[in-house]
């Protein structure tokens, strides 16, 4: 990721050498591909790497399956093996159908789809992406975006995409390296790079995100800390509201699952009535996972009772409260 | 101070000399070579009568053009037209000299375009020599020819086929360069060989200009072989230098419009055949 002339789409472009690189080692399962004669690099790009383009590059004068199927063709692959990869290719980005239709004929978000099936055909362990997504429509990128992450998902491949727009960077990227005038600014998760920017330049250049798409629970939680046992009483239970400070408190059992909250008044009334802890919380509790997008807590944490975060199975992780929230959103304004 | 002129000319004459002494052998083969392909070409296609031949060629111009009736009936009436002028064998000496002519000169053109595309140094040679070639009077062709192949059909062909090819050769090559850089990277990218890479992707994207650079080989190919009349190439050109020797306007307007019917008819059949 990064601006344009950052050199981003020539890292991309030396990484199967249609630019040389002058310096360096490309390492791929083990062997250098910088260094790899004409014969041995072309078996690189035919078996180990896809590339799909900025303006997709479809060959005008072909059809679909012709355009899907030209890795193959110039592997020397038979015409029905390779009518047979093509059509899988071309189901799998959703354009059943359409096998025959001239490439001219297809929108733009179609054609698109039509230059991953051809880097799909080869079935490559890589697939590089060259601002692949740019020339489409916002709507059509967005949708573009998911499928490629439903596609990653189901073949784990690797993917080394480029992109000049931080929030595609931030939604498809597992990893993102950002790059300013040829060099790496910073290589991390989208939560590294927005929580810890290496330098003034990706502070800079993050400062526009709107975080609460990116943080997720995980990062604005604290610690549960204290938490009340079921076998105690609401007595202990006011005690550790008053040394801490705060109107409520979890209740857990032996092996730390969430089983209730018990709110500070109501924690009053059951100790003067003498009542359990099991008595007097209740289990209405907001709770969420570790990884939730903050956007989609900040309607609930506005009612300012605590959420708990929790493992699937129920064990208590830890807490987020309204401030917490707040304090992480604060940091973007500074 | 007399400043001696410098003898441009009589070098000229000297490497002419020079080739025709020492290369005889070899003009001469290819000679009697092109002289039995015209041949060839010519008693072929005087094999049809007249009026069977216009309707092949109509019915031909029908699935070409796309079912366009106005130029199946152009051709086959045009082509009857001829035939009532008298003019049939004449026309078929014509048609024979362009196709061979322009063939030859498409066989040498279209790789050196190539070349021109992909090689640097090539071009800059080339480029020189083509507009050197397209700004020559057309007539100083003939001259050399005349010397290495005497008079006849087979000089005629020879200037024909230097006078068409430069169009060809620039079409070839602007086609060529004129590939979306993507489009390379994408053959590259997936692997291609260098011969891959041309046939598969480079020439199919570029044939549209090739294409128009073959209409403009056929079409100066026509216009030439009309001019190397005076050199004893036989056909229509051959009426025309006689109707301005004679001042018979009526023989030379005859012929003249026999060379613009064949003119039409090729130049809608390539264009027809370039892919849009």
């Amino acid at each position: 990721m990064g601006l344009s002339g950052s050199g981003k789409s020539t890292l991309l472009r030396c990484i199967n050498r249609l630019i040389e690189p002058t310096a360096g080692n490309i390492i791929l399962d083990g062997e250098d591909v910088a260094t790899a004669d004409s014969e041995e690099l072309r078996e690189i790009r035919r078996k180990k790497m896809g590339m799909v383009f900025q303006n997709f590059a479809l060959i005008p004068h072909r059809t679909v399956l012709d355009n899907v199927a030209y890795g193959l063709e110039i592997q020397g692959i038979s015409k029905e093996e390779r009518d047979v990869k093509g059509k899988e290719a071309i189901e799998t980005v959703g354009l059943k159908g359409y096998e025959d239709s001239k490439t001219s004929q297809l929108s733009g978000g179609m054609q698109q789809r039509v230059g991953l099936a051809r880097a799909l055909a080869t079935d490559p362990d890589i697939l590089l992406m060259d601002e692949a997504f740019s020339a489409l429509d916002p709507l059509i990128r967005s949708e573009m975006q998911d499928e490629l992450l439903a596609l990653e998902e189901k073949m784990q491949k690797t993917i080394v995409f480029v992109s000049h727009d931080l929030d595609e960077a931030l939604k498809l990227g597992d990893r993102i390296m950002i790059m300013h005038d040829g060099k790496i600014a910073q290589i991390g998760t989208a939560e590294n790079i927005l929580t810890e920017p290496a330098d003034d330049y990706v502070s800079k250049f993050v400062a526009g995100v709107d975080r609460t798409k990116i943080l997720t629970a995980e990062t604005v939680m604290k610690r549960a800390d204290p938490v009340v046992s079921m076998n105690s009483s609401p007595k202990v239970a006011l005690q550790l509201m008053r040394e801490h400070g705060i109107s409520s408190i979890f209740v857990v059992n032996r092996e730390k699952h969430l089983k209730g909250i018990i709110s500070v008044d109501d924690a009053v009334s059951g100790s003067k009535a003498g009542k359990t802890i099991k008595d007097v919380m209740t289990e209405d509790v907001t709770v969420t996972h570790l990884d939730t997008p903050l956007n989609e807590l900040i309607p609930t944490i506005e009612n300012s009772s605590p959420i708990a975060v929790t493992k699937d199975d129920g064990k208590l992780l830890g807490v987020i409260v309204r401030g917490s929230v707040l304090g992480a959103l604060a940091i973007e304004e500074v | 101070m007399v400043i001696p002129k410098i003898p441009i000319g009589e070098g000229v004459e000297k490497v002419v000399n020079w080739i025709e002494d020492d290369f005889g052998i070899l003009l001469d083969i290819f000679s009697d070579v092109t002289d039995y392909i015209i041949s060839g070409l010519n008693d072929t296609l005087l094999l049809f009568p007249p009026i069977v031949f216009a309707l092949i060629i109509g019915i031909a111009a029908y699935f070409i053009g796309r079912k366009d009736l106005k130029l199946a009936i152009g051709s086959t009436v045009g082509l009857l037209l001829i035939e009532n002028m008298g003019l049939w064998v004449l026309s078929m000496e014509t048609i024979s000299l362009v196709l061979t002519s322009a063939s030859l000169a498409l066989i040498i053109a279209i790789p050196l375009g190539i070349i021109s595309a992909k090689n640097e140094f090539a071009y800059h040679v080339i480029k020189p020599l083509l507009d050197l070639m397209q700004t020559m009077p057309s007539f100083v062709y003939l001259i050399p020819a005349v010397i290495f192949f005497g008079l006849g059909n087979v000089p005629g062909l020879v200037a024909t086929i230097v006078f068409a090819m430069p169009p060809a050769i620039r079409l070839t090559t602007l086609g060529i360069q004129q590939v979306p850089k993507e489009l390379t990277e994408v053959a590259d990218a997936f692997g291609s060989t260098p011969w891959q890479k041309l046939t598969k992707v480079e020439l199919p994207t570029a044939l549209p200009s090739i294409m128009a650079g073959v209409n403009q080989c056929i079409m100066l190919s026509l216009s030439m072989v009309v001019i190397a009349a005076m050199i004893g190439a036989r056909g229509l050109g051959y009426q025309v230098l006689i109707g301005i020797q004679r001042v018979d306007i009526g023989q030379g307007f005859e012929a003249g419009l026999g060379i613009v019917i064949i003119a039409i008819i090729l130049d809608r059949f390539t264009q027809h055949l370039t892919p849009k």
